[in-house]
């Protein structure tokens, strides 16, 4: 007989695995970025395959001559990494910034702390924020979603439903309202802005696919959007239906793709079930304050890496023990 | 121009000030401390090891300075050199103490020690061996996962992948102590270096009669008492089936070495024996 | 649907290779070796010498302590030897090595098959019986069941909760025990609650074993105070403080026994183990074990006296597959893997499980993520990922703190891990650090109470 291998309990396994959920979240992005590409055409496909071709490559490169160690890039994360910061750009940015943003995001967000599981902030949008700080001009200008269109760079561009709602909000320019999409077309329609928030609807249906397949938990979700929903009916601007200004809120700008896929990222989110919820109240405030008061027309990528500052000092909050005694 | 003098004014006083203050606060709660710790310390490798028994370096150096001879203090990594050092900055003799090494007690190498299991957990002697008798058959011997060698602060110890088995590097030893703590097995000891690092060590720590020690390795001690007869020099012990080699009266003869009918004790740092060279990798795996 | 309130994992639970086998009767062995230790305490202390002829049922070993257990012979014939031997994970364990010749049992074992329904014995007669047959808990843990009998001062029983559950993934043999002998067992139930002199009892079992739900349920109709909980699937519904929490809604405080909030807790093989000694007068000379795996030609359900060889009964169970790579000793989340099968089968054997080599080793480690799903899985609500990391970090203090001690080692943070940390080998072995200090800590107080006394 061969000799016996012999190891501690257990000795079976989900069959979870790293790769797997990473596969998972970008399959639930699919649906999204399909219809990113049905709306902005070449755009989407050029900024996507350059962001993600560049995180890979970058993960390889640092974990290979810098750091010395086996690259990891067999999980997968780094491909998320990449078409997460895709989807949030704007898709005729040029070429050579997608590769800077990707640097960014992969180099300083991910591998100086140790790589995967390492991180306190989202790669993706530490590369973003140093984007949007470092090239304004480009990083706010939306190209409009016409459908598809096979120029790259000159696409026609044009004001967000978010920036117009800003100038309503903040201006006091009440006139503009009439200019506002509806409700019904901010769901399912295309709103103007990032490559991957063109459609709430796609982002809603791979959350709840997330859910589903337990790859995420409702908790940050819910807690961010409802904390959303909830500032926007309190605050809402003179002349708005209410509504109509949640509608808005919930449906345009990152509010979607940050509540089911940057928020909810493993490594920089907190563990438990209210320390999860905390976080997403406190994204929720923060995005609203910011779209209210702020400079910004958005202010999800802030709220989440303010956030993700909190997360050690939210991970302090214990799970309820067995048989533990109220208090 | 008069806002200028103002501001420069208002900040000169603050400045002024503040400078009055910490230096009233510094003054007020100023720690005297023996300047002589800094000396001290400043001598001692700093590697803060704590194989000396103290916290760290620090720790050492101000039980040095308190103590009124240096007996019993010793740094085992700087050795006597440096306790000279600090015997010179306090006026003190320094005791000296025969250096010391790291030894590791086991020769279960692979050829001689069959593997019975394959272990697939975590790489922790510690776990492996609250858990099973490791990978072979012999419940004393050397578990081959590195704990100790994880636990030298100096790079002295690694895994020989032929042996499967710790090497000591004598050079980086400092005999600091740790690996001792870190063996579940109790397997490594420090032993006097001995003259040009000359010493004779039972490589074996199998406290199983000898048939049983036998049958899970062919280099283990099996207690015959062959190497104790001898011995003219009573240096040798063998107690519950295993023989000690006590370093304080080895003469360094060799006799034991060629009297032991299993070949577990090696004689360390000899040049090699003209009639017959008896299997040079052993000698390696033990240096 | 009832189960547990927190955490819990849903492994396959490949019953299906053994389940529904009937009970086999293992052959005697021509030698036996019977170890000192199969149960949690004291090791029991040899009562033979070498060269005595011993019958089935005569006393080898008596209890080493209040918390230990005696060992019956279960075997006739000469003793050897009294010596040691290598237990299946490779250490040494003193043992009674036997000569078997014939099968004498003692006289006043019943070994007729009729089933004796009266029990009108005095509660400490009850114990009495129970501790000279050397009963102890048949579902792993091995803690010796008098004790559990036997409430501290202060403290009174309310409820018996029997442990129908078998939430470990392919082990079948209690669901078979149920289904053959659920009269006998319903009747040990009746003579434990007459023990700890209470009226009511809850069997907790599974839903993937609706046959032996149906089958107490019918029984149970008849006792008053019986009752059956059907519970939802999810493991470690077995744990002792789970299934008081499925079965009876009541949370065992950190650090505290089944009887603070007022259960016993035993398994369906104790009772029973239970209704033989007290009413056949035979003591636990052998247990029903589940030889099992995917490759097995013969998996089933074998009654194995104990002594025998693990060589032998998995040779009637069509001996070692080709392809095997690890052979475990109980189900695949608790039970510990074996480097060899020459052990004989005692009391803790609950089952021999022969994992195919590609299923049997571990996948390679990565970052962890973070993710948290330890945290959701784990049954005592700790949080693993810190736990591992501070045991890895030799942190013990801050182990003791996030309450490592609560820690019921069945493996669920593990088992659903994406990155394949070894989180519970980490945290074991903290447990057990940590609890020698607690125990050092509670030796050097005692002491000092006993010297400031004089």
């Amino acid at each position: 007989m061969k000799n016996l291998i012999v190891s501690p309990a257990p000795h079976a396994h989900s069959g979870d695995s790293v790769r797997k959920n990473m596969l998972l979240v970008i399959g639930a992005l699919l649906p999204a970025y399909a219809v990113s590409v049905a709306a902005f055409g070449w755009g989407a496909l050029i900024t996507a395959a350059i962001s993600v071709a560049a995180c890979v490559l970058f993960e390889w490169l640092i974990a290979k001559f810098l750091l010395k160690e086996q690259p990891t890039i067999g999980d997968c994360s780094a491909i998320l990494t990449g078409l997460l910061l895709a989807f949030n750009l704007p898709c005729n940015l040029p070429w050579w910034i997608v590769i800077i943003g990707a640097l960014v995001a992969i180099g300083v967000g991910k591998m100086t702390f140790g790589g995967l599981g390492q991180n306190p902030f989202n790669p993706a949008l530490v590369g973003r924020v140093f984007l949007l700080i470092s090239f304004p001009v480009q990083m706010t200008t939306w190209p409009r979603p016409l459908g598809f269109a096979t120029s790259y760079v000159d696409a026609a561009t044009g004001a967000t439903p978010l920036a117009t709602l800003k100038q309503i909000v903040k201006g006091g320019d009440t006139g503009l309202i009439d200019q506002l999409p509806d409700l019904w077309s901010t769901f399912v329609g295309y709103m103007g802005g990032s490559l991957g928030e063109v459609c709430a609807l796609a982002l809603l249906a791979g959350g709840l696919f997330l859910i589903c397949t337990k790859v995420i938990t409702w908790h940050i979700p819910v807690s961010i959007l409802a904390t959303m929903a909830l500032f926007a009916w309190i605050a809402c601007p003179e002349g708005m239906c209410p509504g109509q200004y949640i509608g808005l809120t919930l449906c345009t700008g990152g509010a979607m793709l940050g509540a089911f896929f940057m928020a909810t990222d493993y490594v920089t989110s907190p563990m438990v079930g209210w320390g999860k919820i905390i976080f997403g109240v406190g994204i929720g405030v923060i995005v609203m304050v910011i779209r209210t008061w702020g400079a910004y027309p958005e202010g999800m990528s802030f709220a989440i890496l303010i956030m993700n500052a909190c997360v050690p000092l939210l991970n302090r909050i214990r799970p309820k023990r067995f048989g533990e005694k109220k208090q | 121009m008069n806002l200028v003098v103002i501001s420069l004014l208002i900040l000169g006083v603050t400045g002024l000030v503040a400078a009055v203050l910490l230096y009233m606060v510094a003054q007020k709660f100023k720690v005297e401390e023996d300047p002589r710790i800094d000396e001290v310390q400043a001598v001692l490798p700093g590697a803060n090891c704590g194989g000396c028994g103290f916290a760290g370096c620090r720790a050492l150096a101000e039980a040095c300075v308190k103590a009124d001879t240096l007996d019993g203090l010793l740094c085992p990594v700087g050795g006597a050199p440096t306790m000279t050092k600090v015997g010179e900055i306090l006026g003190l003799a320094a005791v000296t103490a025969e250096p010391k090494v790291a030894v590791v007690r086991c020769n279960g190498v692979c050829e001689a020690r069959p593997r019975t299991s394959e272990y697939d957990g975590v790489k922790s002697c510690q776990i492996l061996n609250s858990l099973y008798v490791g990978e072979t058959a012999c419940p004393f011997g050397c578990l081959g996962c590195g704990d100790c060698v994880a636990a030298c602060q100096f790079g002295a110890l690694s895994m020989d992948p032929v042996t499967g088995l710790p090497q000591v590097d004598e050079e980086k030893c400092t005999s600091c102590g740790k690996c001792v703590k870190a063996c579940p097995r109790g397997i490594i000891e420090l032993r006097k270096k001995g003259p040009k690092g000359r010493r004779m060590v039972v490589e074996c720590v199998n406290k199983d009669k000898g048939a049983v020690a036998r049958k899970a390795c062919l280099n283990a001690c099996i207690g015959c008492g062959k190497c104790q007869k001898e011995c003219q020099f009573e240096a040798i012990t063998v107690e519950n089936n295993l023989a000690y080699i006590d370093p304080e009266k080895c003469r360094l003869c060799r006799k034991c070495e060629e009297a032991c009918p299993t070949g577990a004790i090696h004689a360390v740092n000899f040049p090699a024996r003209k009639p017959k060279v008896e299997e040079p990798k052993k000698e390696e795996a033990t240096v | 649907m009832t189960t547990f309130k927190i955490g819990g994992v849903h492994p396959h639970d490949n019953k299906s290779y053994s389940a529904h086998q009937p009970i086999t009767e293992c052959p005697l062995p021509a030698k036996a070796i019977i170890p000192l230790i199969q149960h949690i305490g004291a090791p029991a202390q040899a009562v033979v010498e070498k060269g005595q002829q011993v019958k089935v049922g005569e006393l080898l070993a008596k209890a080493g302590g209040f918390v230990s257990a005696n060992i019956v012979s279960p075997v006739s014939g000469t003793v050897t030897k009294i010596d040691s031997t290598i237990d299946a994970w490779g250490m040494k364990m003193p043992a009674i090595f036997m000569d078997v010749e014939g099968d004498e049992w003692l006289e006043t074992i019943d070994r007729t098959p009729d089933i004796v329904t009266e029990c009108n014995l005095e509660p400490k007669e009850i114990v009495d019986r129970i501790a000279a047959a050397g009963i102890v808990g048949l579902g792993g843990a091995c803690f010796p069941t008098q004790v559990k009998l036997l409430p501290p001062p202060g403290k009174k029983a309310e409820v018996l909760v029997v442990n129908g559950v078998e939430c470990e993934p392919y082990l079948t043999c209690d669901h078979q025990l149920m289904l053959e002998h659920g009269e006998e067992i319903m009747i040990g139930i009746k003579i434990l609650m007459r023990a700890l002199g209470i009226n009511r009892a809850v069997i907790g079992i599974e839903r993937n074993k609706p046959d032996a739900i149906a089958r107490m349920q019918e029984l149970a109709a008849q006792v008053p105070g019986v009752e059956v909980k059907a519970l939802k699937l999810k493991y470690p519904q077995g744990g002792e403080k789970q299934l008081i929490d499925a079965c009876i809604g009541r949370q065992v405080p950190s650090g505290a026994l089944p009887i603070e909030v007022g259960a016993v807790v035993d398994n369906v093989a104790t009772i029973f183990a239970v209704y033989e000694a007290v009413q056949k007068n035979k003591p636990l000379i052998s247990r029903v074990m589940t030889v099992t795996g995917k490759s097995l030609s013969k998996p089933g359900n074998y009654l194995v006296r104990f002594g025998t060889p693990l060589s032998d009964v998995v040779a009637l169970a069509g001996g070692v597959p080709e392809d095997t790579g690890k052979i475990i000793g109980g189900g695949p989340m608790m039970g510990r893997a074996m480097n060899n099968i020459d052990m004989p089968a005692n009391k803790r054997t609950s089952g021999l499980l022969f994992l195919p080599e590609k299923e049997s080793r571990r996948q390679q480690p990565e970052n962890c993520i973070r993710c948290g799903k330890c945290v959701s899985a784990c049954p005592m609500g700790l949080e693993p990922y810190l736990l591992s990391k501070q045991a890895e970090l030799a942190m013990w203090d801050e182990m003791e703190k996030h309450d490592v001690m609560d820690c019921i080692d069945c493996g669920c943070c593990l088992f659903t891990c994406p990155s394949h940390r070894p989180l519970l080998d980490y945290i074991r072995m903290g447990k057990g650090k940590v609890g020698g200090i607690i125990r050092a800590r509670q030796a050097a107080a005692k002491a000092a109470a006993e010297a400031a006394k004089k």
